[in-house]
């Protein structure tokens, strides 16, 4: 019962990953008909926005102490970030929270990546096949990686949750279990309230406000709202700077979690475009839906129980659960009639 | 450039094959005339012109060919160390078995079209990649990659570790050590390994000229151009994409199968999704449709991997020389993201740019070249008469 519930946490945390990049590809696609393979990339650029506020907030300051000697003869140095210097304990605080306090940087820097690509380049592919849009986006995501490859290096660059959050959580205990039966990290906890707190907030937004409710229109039919004198281009740029937000998000929480390196963003994007099939192409719930479905399935998948009677299955189940769907319901889980049929 | 008479396509093959074959000595200018490289050339050219059967006739864009061509690459192996070191046991081998897996992918996958068939075959593709490290490993000898291995010595227990080459054993072939692959006595490495290669890429050429020409070329292209035209006029084109996918397949399983020849060590990596994209990509700068253009593709794509990857600092500081100092640092700084470690940006903004200004690929840009050409002659002919 407790290894069941445990797989059954490792599941949500990846699946809120999953969700979230499968959010904004959705929104990409239901709002621009753009399929982006580019949006892994940025993921990738989320995580080492995380990652450069990290740096920053880390820069120091080096004094030479001459009263303390090292073994070596040599003068103590004595390190100091310079926010600590500044801020004192508040400073300390900052370094501690970089990974949340990234947020901050994130949400801006991501919102212009998303509309510049999108002013850009993407907006030149409305017209132009799927296939043409998957390649040129690829290129892109391929060009993202060399730039970040160039400036960070090639190898995993690990960050730390908050010394408050990195213990583990006594999840047993909630449920009754003798306590230390069922222990699990606390980030990965906060990261699957995070990824539901962003749906629910882009949900919200989409459901409860004007400006959401002309989306949703558009894109049921972006024609009938242009006559309506509505911009509908617009707002669609700015859904794609959303989508990019929390592609962006997704991936500067992710980072204690994975080490981010360079090409981690396309690993994820293979698996988020198999997640938003499954989920049924251009329907939001259905992405949700399916990245949480998928990423409990994978978990359970790799229990020492399963593998038992099916070797191997952990490997393969996301892409054999497509398959299934696939072939069983062709538009995926929820997916609506009428969307990328021809 | 493509005749559509006999006599031209004739005349085209001929031409096609000639460079080829002349490719050691009409290369060695630009610092490709190397057997490891013009190797490549002819194998991923292969790999390249099959492809563009299946995506530059039908449209269907499969996101998984790589699996066909690790397929290919392990079975030339198994042929090696159960049969024999010959090559065209293996060659043939690995196409059959190509053949047939991509028969069983397609089947499935070909139910569905357009972005949903991409995943189909992007699915299978990874999952043969993620099986053969994992529980595939007494197959495809997981990380360390399958290769071939001494003989054994009395009884076999262990057949990744121990090969039996019982057909080489029946003929009375001694072995020295690890035996390498070969065509009847001649090692197959080097020039000889090219030439192996390069005469398959010329029957591979041939091939796909005849299915070009051919009535069911013609099918395939309806299917890209109004499936449901062709439903309505009462053609079925399952049958049609069914077999142009196998054939497609096949193509990468001899690619794959050449290069286990060349070098006989086939690894899971090669069938990984970035390999299956790789080849789109060759298809694509190429040209779509074209039958010349998936060979330029993968050349071009291979030799500037290869030159781009060789430059590095020193390199660029001798051919910036004659600039002044800061200047020269500047520019070198800016060149060095684009070469060594970092070609790969390269092959992302040529990608881009290819797919932004030239969707039709190389061949699209020569066709244009002599349009624009020809215009010129004729307005200079018009003022002259």
């Amino acid at each position: 019962m407790d290894a069941f519930l445990l797989q059954f946490l490792n599941g949500l945390d990846k699946g809120g990953a999953y969700a979230l990049i499968a959010l904004g590809l959705t929104l990409a696609f239901g709002t621009l008909g753009i399929v982006n393979f580019a949006h892994g990339a940025l993921f990738m650029l989320g995580a080492f926005v995380a990652v450069s506020v990290n740096k920053l907030l880390t820069l120091e300051k080096v004094v030479l102490d001459p009263t303390r000697k090292t073994p070596w003869g040599e003068p103590v140095e004595i390190r100091t970030p310079y926010v600590e210097t500044w801020l004192g304990d508040f400073g300390r605080f900052l370094v501690d929270w970089s990974v949340p306090v990234s947020i901050i940087a994130v949400i801006p820097v991501m919102l212009l990546i998303g509309v510049v690509m999108e002013r850009g380049l993407i907006r030149h592919f409305y017209r132009r096949p799927h296939a043409d849009q998957i390649l040129v986006t690829f290129g892109l995501a391929i060009v993202l990686q060399e730039i970040v490859k160039h400036f960070f290096g090639a190898n995993p660059i690990p960050q730390s949750a908050p010394a408050m959050f990195a213990g583990s959580a006594d999840v047993g205990a909630l449920f009754g279990l003798p306590p230390g039966t069922l222990v699990y990290p606390w980030w990965r906890l906060i990261y699957f309230l995070f990824a539901a707190l962003v749906i629910a907030i882009v949900f919200a937004f989409l459901q409860f406000t004007t400006w959401g409710m002309v989306v949703r229109a558009g894109m049921r039919d972006r024609e009938t709202v242009g006559l309506l004198g509505i911009n509908i281009r617009r707002r669609f740029t700015t859904v794609f700077g959303i989508a990019a937000i929390v592609a962006g998000l997704a991936g500067a929480m992710y980072t204690p979690i994975l080490p981010p390196d360079y090409h981690m963003g396309m690993e994820f994007l293979v698996l988020s475009f198999v997640v938003v099939v499954v989920g049924g192409m251009g329907s939001l719930p259905g992405a949700v839906l399916a990245g949480f479905l998928l990423g409990v399935l994978q978990s359970f998948s790799s229990m020492t129980e399963v593998k038992a009677i099916l070797p191997g299955i952990d490997q393969i189940i996301i892409y054999l659960i497509a398959v299934i769907v696939l072939l069983t319901r062709p538009r995926g889980l929820l997916g609506r009639k009428g969307v990328m049929e021809d | 450039m493509f005749g559509k008479t006999a006599r031209q396509d004739w005349i085209f093959l001929a031409i096609f094959a000639a460079f080829v074959l002349s490719m050691p000595v009409t290369l060695a200018p630009i610092g490709a005339g190397y057997p490891d490289l013009l190797q490549k050339f002819a194998i991923y050219g292969l790999f390249a012109i099959g492809f563009n059967i299946l995506f530059g006739l039908t449209g269907y864009l499969s996101f998984g060919h790589a699996a066909f061509l690790g397929v290919g690459s392990y079975a030339a192996v198994w042929v090696f160390k159960l049969l024999t070191v010959n090559a065209v046991p293996a060659v043939i081998f690995a196409v059959l078995v190509a053949g047939l897996f991509a028969a069983a992918i397609g089947y499935v996958s070909l139910r569905r079209a357009g972005i949903y068939f991409s995943i189909l075959t992007l699915a299978f593709a990874q999952m043969s990649y993620n099986l053969a490290y994992s529980v595939l490993t007494p197959l495809t000898n997981g990380e360390t990659g399958l290769q071939v291995q001494l003989l054994a010595q009395g009884p076999v227990t262990d057949y990744i570790n121990q090969d039996v080459r019982i057909l080489d054993q029946w003929l009375g072939v001694k072995e020295v050590g690890v035996p390498s692959p070969s065509l009847f006595g001649i090692e197959m490495s080097g020039w000889p390994g090219f030439y192996f290669a390069a005469v398959m890429l010329i029957a591979g050429m041939f091939i796909a000229q005849r299915i070009f020409r051919s009535s069911f070329g013609m099918m395939l292209r309806a299917i890209k151009s109004n499936q449901t035209r062709l439903n309505y006029t009462g053609v079925n084109p399952r049958p049609y994409l069914l077999a142009a996918f196998v054939i497609s397949g096949m193509y990468a399983g001899l690619a794959g199968a050449l290069l286990a020849v060349i070098d006989p060590l086939a690894g899971a990596e090669r069938m990984q999704w970035t390999a299956s994209g790789e080849v789109v990509l060759m298809t694509i700068l190429g040209g779509v449709g074209t039958l010349l253009g998936p060979f330029l593709g993968a050349a071009l794509i291979k030799y500037a991997e290869n030159i781009f990857s060789a430059i590095n600092e020193k390199i660029l500081h001798a051919t910036f020389a004659w600039l002044p100092d800061g200047l020269q640092n500047a520019v070198v700084e800016i060149a060095g993201l684009f070469v060594g470690k970092g070609w790969h940006l390269t092959l992302g903004l040529l990608f881009m740019l290819i797919v932004i200004f030239l969707p039709g690929g190389l061949m699209e840009g020569f066709e244009r070249l002599m349009r624009l050409f020809r215009r010129r002659g004729g307005a200079h002919a018009e003022r002259e008469g």
